[in-house]
């Protein structure tokens, strides 16, 4: 499977995604640089990683959506080719318009770093496909601004296509308000394009994806996409 | 305005402002004698900033010289950005911890942030990635009207700067008392790895080579910061607001990121951030470094608005700016990698060979000293100092005595045993990928990059014993960083000291930095840890009240088999609970109750010698431990420190999720003395008879782990309830506090 992730100035979990990758897959992913707006042809998986593209001194992400690099994604996106944004990367799809809503400053205005647990809604996609549906899994989170909003038509449509893919739950899979550690719009963690192949979440799977750093319920998921696109 | 008018209208040098900028009249005139002449306020400025305290140790140095600093594994003493130490495999961690007190009072988001800025710089300056984090903090009683503000400030101040670079904060200590209300304690570490044989220096060398700024451009904040950190303060100092500068953690990433690109390559030749006292220092040091003069065009460094002049230009303390001296010829591919980064980068002066810093602007001299005896005849005091008194051993038959389930709980909830969640989980702990053992533990693990090793990394110090008895304060601050290093099974490498102190000019005060100095010194010897990187902060005090002196001791060890490491959560039911470095006395019973929290927080008497410090003691403890970890014969481990032996058992009952039946006899001053070189590790039942046996009176079995309480003959208090306190302190004080950025 042939990988990128785009670098932009302040990205800071690229090489942490890129160790996973590389683990994952057998190969280590292009490194590519947000200001070149071609790139290569045969990938079948871009990542937007983690980090604070360009400060995020405006509204996170936005400049970032305006890279040269992300013309290049949204071509891909129309060819299909497997799009992961992580944390960061979710906030810079919603402001490419590759994935609806926004993601609003935290309920409690604070950055929150700590594990949370996440209900996998829907294995019908080339990124959960390794869960099981329903499966509790564990995934740390560590953001300013991942409180997920959207309008009524688009939770709707999200809710009606199965494109919800995680939502905060508690140990035992409840989804309940005191699981919601953002204050999202239904404990929305994760969500997809309406083409199934754009995949955006607040929550990191590459920082528990190695048994060394306390859990690997991250891993399931990039081993999804490569057994999905081998 | 032009130049001439500039000039025309610099004020002529009156005492008073010979005064603002801090020289006493023996200094003053020693600035006479060096120049023959009177300065110019360019150059009084320099001066000013060069002898402040903060920048010339004055009254520090001569007990600084006294601290143990080699090691066949330093690489790098104190002296430089940081302190560098081989930890093999061609590695080398480099490190340094650093106060920003003053400026994080005023203006706690910005002061605290930039404090992380600052000693992450230093840490790359010298070519390493910096991998983590760690601060100190010391804040007033949690009550006072001030304190909730300046927690919610430093946190997400701290938080906003880490977080933003991608540089995990991994670990740390908060400690609250009242004679902190006017000067709270802001001191950060940052822990880098490099290749051993690529370190940076700021020694200049080669007369002619150019001289680069790189970096954000120059403002007009934080002038006069190193002068403001050399003073007391007074009701007036948020009007000092504006002294303190502004963090851009984007441009530091950026920064990190070019610096380090740029170091791969063989273009620099000596490389210095500009921290306090900004260009002055960093071009002052480099060039006194190397035995050579610089000349600058101050035109050329970039701006960030018009009409500034040398005088702010050279005293500026704007952040994420970086001096280099390149080799000739590498500057367009220098530049190259500074502008794909969106840096600005300009060559701004050269070296010489006339020993004199001579600045430029618009084609005139405008400063023009001789740098060697400038930097020769910096200050250097003897200070008068009185040492502490001895204060009587507190008996422990004359300590009141509460139900012991009550003051576990107390103590547990208190604010100085409460949980730290609420702050640390404001921290991104696990960017970059390799944090090991997370905050909560003994000490922070971060594994080196790409192997199954790792460094261990804590920062620790107890004020109220060193305020009672320095020198005992000072080796229990050295010996609980080694404890907390021994408890995760590293090997303790070395330390940084972050000296924070009242007014020097006081022979009290003076007299408890000798004190630490000497338990410091001792500690870092007998213990094999040498002091390679520290700070010192004076005039910590308001309204002429000090602080409680607070040398904070930053500590790095290494683990060579990440699989042999330990943590401090119980593990499975049934395990046996043995205490290991208890001497006879303890076995007995007895316990040492001065200076104690139970004594402080319970019974609100602050009082008595602390307890002492048997460093031959402390080492033989720590090495037993080490050995037990490392031969995997533990399933956990914690040090005993502040609360005593009941507080540690708790801590590891919480932290596991698995209650603990102890066959102690409930005595207050066996449960709640603060004893030092003392641990509690938890073993399989087979296998504790051989522990037990190996280790003779070192160790003794206290109890058995299992149940959902932590339980003395017949009464418990249930995990649950002890959880609640635990983690319910910080919440509880910070709930509705807005969050400052």
């Amino acid at each position: 499977m042939n990988s990128a992730v785009i670098v932009f100035p302040g990205s800071n979990c690229d090489r942490d995604v890129a160790v996973t990758l590389a683990d994952v897959t057998g190969r280590a992913p292009v490194m590519h640089w947000h200001g070149d707006p071609d790139l290569p042809d045969d990938l079948d998986l871009i990542v937007i990683p983690g980090g604070f593209s360009h400060g995020d001194y405006l509204r996170c992400g936005a400049m970032a959506a305006h890279a040269a690099a992300m013309a290049g994604v949204r071509r891909a996106a129309d060819r299909g080719v497997a799009i992961l944004g992580i944390c960061n990367g979710f906030q810079v799809l919603c402001e490419s318009h590759l994935l609806p809503g926004a993601l609003m400053r935290n309920r409690d205005l604070r950055f929150i770093c700590r594990d949370v647990h996440l209900r996998v809604e829907t294995t019908d996609t080339m990124f959960t496909a390794g869960y099981a549906p329903a499966q509790v899994i564990r995934l740390p989170i560590a953001h300013h601004d991942g409180n997920y909003v959207a309008d009524l038509p688009t939770q709707c449509a999200l809710e009606d296509e199965d494109r919800i893919v995680f939502r905060y739950c508690d140990a035992g899979g409840k989804v309940t308000e005191t699981a919601n550690p953002n204050g999202s719009l239904d404990n929305i963690a994760g969500i997809l394009s309406e083409s199934r192949t754009v995949l955006g979440l607040m929550p990191h799977p590459e920082r528990l994806a190695d048994p060394r750093l306390g859990g690997t319920d991250g891993r399931a998921l990039f081993v999804s996409v490569m057994e999905a696109l081998s | 305005m032009s130049t001439q008018q500039q000039q025309k209208t610099e004020p002529a040098i009156t005492p008073e402002i010979v005064a603002e900028h801090g020289l006493t009249p023996d200094e003053y005139q020693r600035v006479l004698d060096i120049l023959g002449r009177t300065p110019n306020l360019t150059e009084l400025g320099i001066f000013s900033v060069m002898w402040s305290e903060h920048c010339s140790y004055k009254s520090s140095k001569k007990w600084l010289k006294t601290l143990p600093t080699t090691a066949p594994w330093v690489i790098q003493g104190p002296g430089e950005n940081a302190g560098v130490v081989d930890i093999g495999d061609g590695l080398a961690a480099v490190f340094k911890m650093e106060s920003h007190n003053h400026p994080s009072f005023i203006e706690p988001y910005q002061g605290a942030a930039t404090g992380v800025g600052g000693i992450l710089r230093d840490v790359f300056t010298m070519g390493a990635r910096p991998v983590a984090n760690l601060n100190a903090l010391r804040f007033g009683a949690p009550d006072h009207p001030k304190t909730r503000h300046l927690v919610s400030g430093v946190v997400a101040g701290i938080g906003g700067y880490g977080n933003c670079v991608g540089v995990p904060t991994v670990g740390g200590e908060v400690d609250f008392h009242p004679d902190y209300n006017g000067n709270i304690l802001v001191n950060a570490m940052t822990v880098g790895v490099a290749p051993a044989d690529r370190i940076f220096y700021s020694k200049a060398s080669g007369v002619g080579n150019p001289v680069v700024y790189v970096g954000s451009r120059t403002g007009r904040d934080g002038i006069h910061g190193a002068t403001m950190a050399s003073a007391e303060f007074s009701a007036d100092s948020e009007e000092k607001r504006p002294t303190v500068q502004v963090g851009d953690p984007f441009t530091e990433k950026l920064l990190i990121e070019a610096c380090l690109e740029l170091m791969a390559t063989d273009a620099i030749v000596a490389i210095q951030d500009m921290g306090a006292a900004g260009l002055t220092s960093s071009s002052f040091e480099m060039a006194s470094k190397g035995g050579l003069g610089v000349e600058l065009t101050l035109d050329r460094v970039p701006m960030r608005e018009d009409g500034m002049t040398p005088y702010e230009l050279m005293l500026s303390e704007s952040q994420e700016r970086m001096l280099m001296v390149l080799q000739p010829g590498k500057e367009a591919m220098a530049e190259a990698v500074f502008r794909k980064w969106d840096l600005d980068f300009a060559i701004i002066g050269r070296l010489t060979d006339t020993g004199r810093m001579v600045l430029t602007w618009h084609g005139e001299t405008v400063a023009d000293l001789p740098i060697d005896p400038l930097a020769e005849a910096a200050p250097e005091y003897d200070r008068p100092w009185a040492p502490t008194p001895h204060q009587p051993v507190v008996i422990a038959d004359d300590v009141p005595v509460l139900p012991w389930t009550e003051a576990l709980v107390a103590l547990m909830g208190g604010p100085d045993l409460s949980s730290r969640r609420w702050i640390w989980e404001q921290y991104d702990h696990m960017v970059m990928g390799d944090t090991v053992q997370r905050p909560g533990g003994d000490a922070a693990v971060v594994r080196l990059h790409g192997t199954d090793r790792g460094l261990a990394m804590t920062t620790d110090c107890t004020p109220r014993y060193v305020r009672a008895d320095p020198v005992t304060g000072g080796r229990q601050a050295v010996a609980e960083a080694y404890r907390n290093l021994t408890a995760v099974g590293a090997r303790p490498l070395a330390v940084t000291d972050n000296m924070n102190f009242g007014n020097p000019e006081k022979p009290v005060i003076m007299g408890q930095f000798v004190g630490a100095c000497r338990g410091l010194g001792e500690a870092c010897a007998a213990l094999d840890m040498p002091v390679v990187s520290g700070n010192v902060s004076l005039y910590n005090e308001t309204e002429g009240r000090a602080i409680p002196s607070t040398p904070t001791i930053g500590a790095i060890g290494i683990l060579d088999d990440l699989d042999r490491m330990a943590t401090v959560g119980f593990k499975a039911a049934g395990e046996a609970v043995i205490v290991i470095g208890e001497t006879a006395a303890m076995r007995a019973g007895g316990g040492w109750v001065g200076q104690s929290l139970y004594l402080r927080d319970l019974c609100g008497r602050e009082e008595g010698a602390p307890p002492p410090v048997d460093l031959e003691h402390e080492r033989r403890v720590g090495e037993t431990v080490r050995g037990l970890i490392q031969a995997g014969r533990v399933s956990a481990c914690h040090d005993v420190s502040d609360g005593g032996l009941l507080v540690a058992v708790a801590e590891m009952a919480l932290a596991g999720g698995l209650g603990v039946t102890l066959d102690l006899a409930p005595a207050t001053a066996a449960l709640f003395g603060e004893d030092q070189g003392r641990y509690v590790v938890t073993v399989p039942a087979e296998a504790a008879d051989a522990v037990l046996s190996d280790l003779g009176d070192l160790a003794r079995r206290i109890g058995t782990t299992g149940g959902e309480a932590v339980a003395i003959g017949g009464e418990a208090v249930p995990l649950a309830d002890l959880r609640a306190a635990h983690e319910g302190f910080f919440p509880a004080l910070m709930g509705d506090e807005i969050v400052a950025s």
